[in-house]
């Protein structure tokens, strides 16, 4: 990259017939365009950074809410993001390789590391999809307790000790207990909780028509099924007591009767949507991973089908011909936009 | 004259440069570089995250400083290497670094300063 510097006087410089810049008409409206896209997700950021110092409640922990991998049980905080951090730096890489092959006219090496970066892209917004679904679905929900109420907790660690809680605070059930719960919710069980346990007894449906069919007498036998009542406090928050960090407290037995017993009617959520979530008290929360998330993977997805379309071009011979391959330069610059903004949602949204 | 080395300061991905094999290996090399940075940085950032409780302590506001700074440096990499702006005329650099930066520290400073002020507000009217 040897730089040839040139005696140019202002004049001459910005008198016209030359590119004061030093970089074509496409090249410049690109930054435009991204330097105004870069403004917009600066918004969005310091918007989520308003409601969060706005708010008195305790703000959900980013590993504590994404914990979960595809296919295994278990807790892999942040693991997940991580994940889908380095694909989309990886498709970066390729991005950047691919003009590099570019400014060689390479055509075959285009094609390679192009076509590579859609591929990167596809992989990120899979990843996206099933992080959605995983949010949406939620890890167990949780309820409102109607009263002040203290009950007998145990650590992680198995540290034992009270905790209060005020009326209106989150109560959550463990993912397997509360996926039965929702389950019975849905299909309008009998949920009974006694001796520490929960009692579903469902009649009279199947798992494939419960639409209004008329069910013949072999679907109508009653089943029971028991869980262990455990509810956990603090699942998606921190609480320093006396100079200690707590999350995830374990309560059992009596006292997880006692929180039962004092649920707010329908408070019950599970995972999340526009109106309501389980993972924290601001709804602002879910919102803003919506839309965030969303507007970014918006982005990837137009990354994406661009990246395509120039793969394609490029496949056809069109920028051989053309002599240059400055496009794939411009939506490399788009691309490793999508990168950039990445790196500052993981951090702000994830990290901190 | 004087070389004004802010006038032009590379024309080596103008429209018409063509780099040679040298230059791209040069070019690569620089470019894997920099993918190693990246990689290292974020696993830091991950472990950062994982091993440090949140609360309200000196320590974790100092990571989270750690945090900002780690990612302002993946920034800077990403715009300077991965898109070029570093070998790019200095004017389209500061054209678009200087009023962005000025404009969001502004935007940071007043959003974060009046969400306190909207918390402050909460908690004295319970």
């Amino acid at each position: 990259m040897s730089g040839h510097a040139q005696a140019v006087d202002t004049k001459t410089l910005w008198g016209g017939g030359q590119s004061p810049f030093g970089i074509s008409y496409g090249k410049m409206m690109m930054w435009y365009f991204l330097a105004s896209d870069a403004l917009t997700f600066g918004g969005l950021l310091v918007a989520y950074g308003f409601i969060r110092h706005a708010s008195a409640d305790p703000w959900p922990v980013g590993e504590q809410v994404f914990q979960a991998l595809p296919f295994l049980s278990g807790a892999y905080p942040l693991i997940y993001v991580a994940i889908m951090t380095f694909i989309l730096i990886v498709s970066s890489v390729t991005m950047v390789l691919a003009v590099e092959a570019g400014h060689r006219m390479d055509k075959k090496g285009v094609i390679k590391w192009l076509g590579l970066t859609v591929l990167g892209g596809l992989i990120f917004l899979g990843s996206q999809a099933w992080e959605w679904a995983h949010f949406i679905h939620g890890s167990g929900g949780g309820f409102q307790v109607n009263q002040p109420i203290t009950v007998n907790t145990t650590s992680p660690e198995g540290e034992t000790l009270p905790m209060s809680l005020k009326t209106g605070d989150w109560v959550h059930f463990p993912s397997e207990l509360g996926h039965a719960y929702e389950h019975a919710l849905e299909h309008g069980d009998k949920i009974e909780v006694r001796n520490g346990k929960v009692v579903i007894t469902s009649t009279a449906h199947d798992n494939h028509g419960h639409h209004g069919h008329t069910h013949g007498a072999e679907h109508a036998t009653a089943t029971v099924k028991e869980y262990d009542l455990e509810l956990i406090l603090n699942k998606y928050v921190l609480e320093r007591i006396d100079g200690k960090d707590y999350a995830n407290m374990k309560v059992t037995g009596a006292d997880a009767e006692k929180l039962m017993n004092s649920m707010v009617e329908h408070s019950v959520v599970f995972g999340a949507n526009m109106k309501k979530n389980e993972y924290a008290v601001q709804q602002q929360y879910a919102n803003f991973f919506f839309f965030i998330t969303g507007f970014h993977g918006f982005h990837v997805c137009q990354g994406v089908i661009i990246n395509l379309v120039v793969f394609i071009m490029a496949l056809k011979g069109v920028f051989e011909k053309r002599g240059h391959y400055e496009m794939v330069e411009k939506v490399g610059l788009f691309w490793h936009f999508v990168d950039l903004v990445w790196v500052f949602v993981f951090t702000f949204f994830y990290l901190i | 004259m004087e070389e004004r080395d802010d006038l032009i300061v590379n024309e080596s991905y103008a429209l018409n440069a063509k780099h040679s094999e040298e230059e791209g290996v040069t070019i690569r090399k620089k470019i894997w570089m920099v993918t190693a940075i990246l990689a290292v940085l974020t696993i830091v950032e991950i472990f950062m995250g994982v091993f440090f409780k949140r609360n309200g302590t000196f320590m974790w506001e100092t990571i989270k400083l750690g945090f900002i700074i780690l990612t302002l440096v993946k920034a800077a990499y990403i715009v300077l290497i991965f898109m070029h702006l570093g070998d790019e005329r200095k004017n389209l650099k500061y054209v678009l670094l200087l009023p962005y930066s000025l404009f969001m520290l502004y935007l940071i400073f007043i959003g974060l300063y009046e969400g306190l002020a909207v918390q402050g507000l909460h908690t004295f009217l319970g």
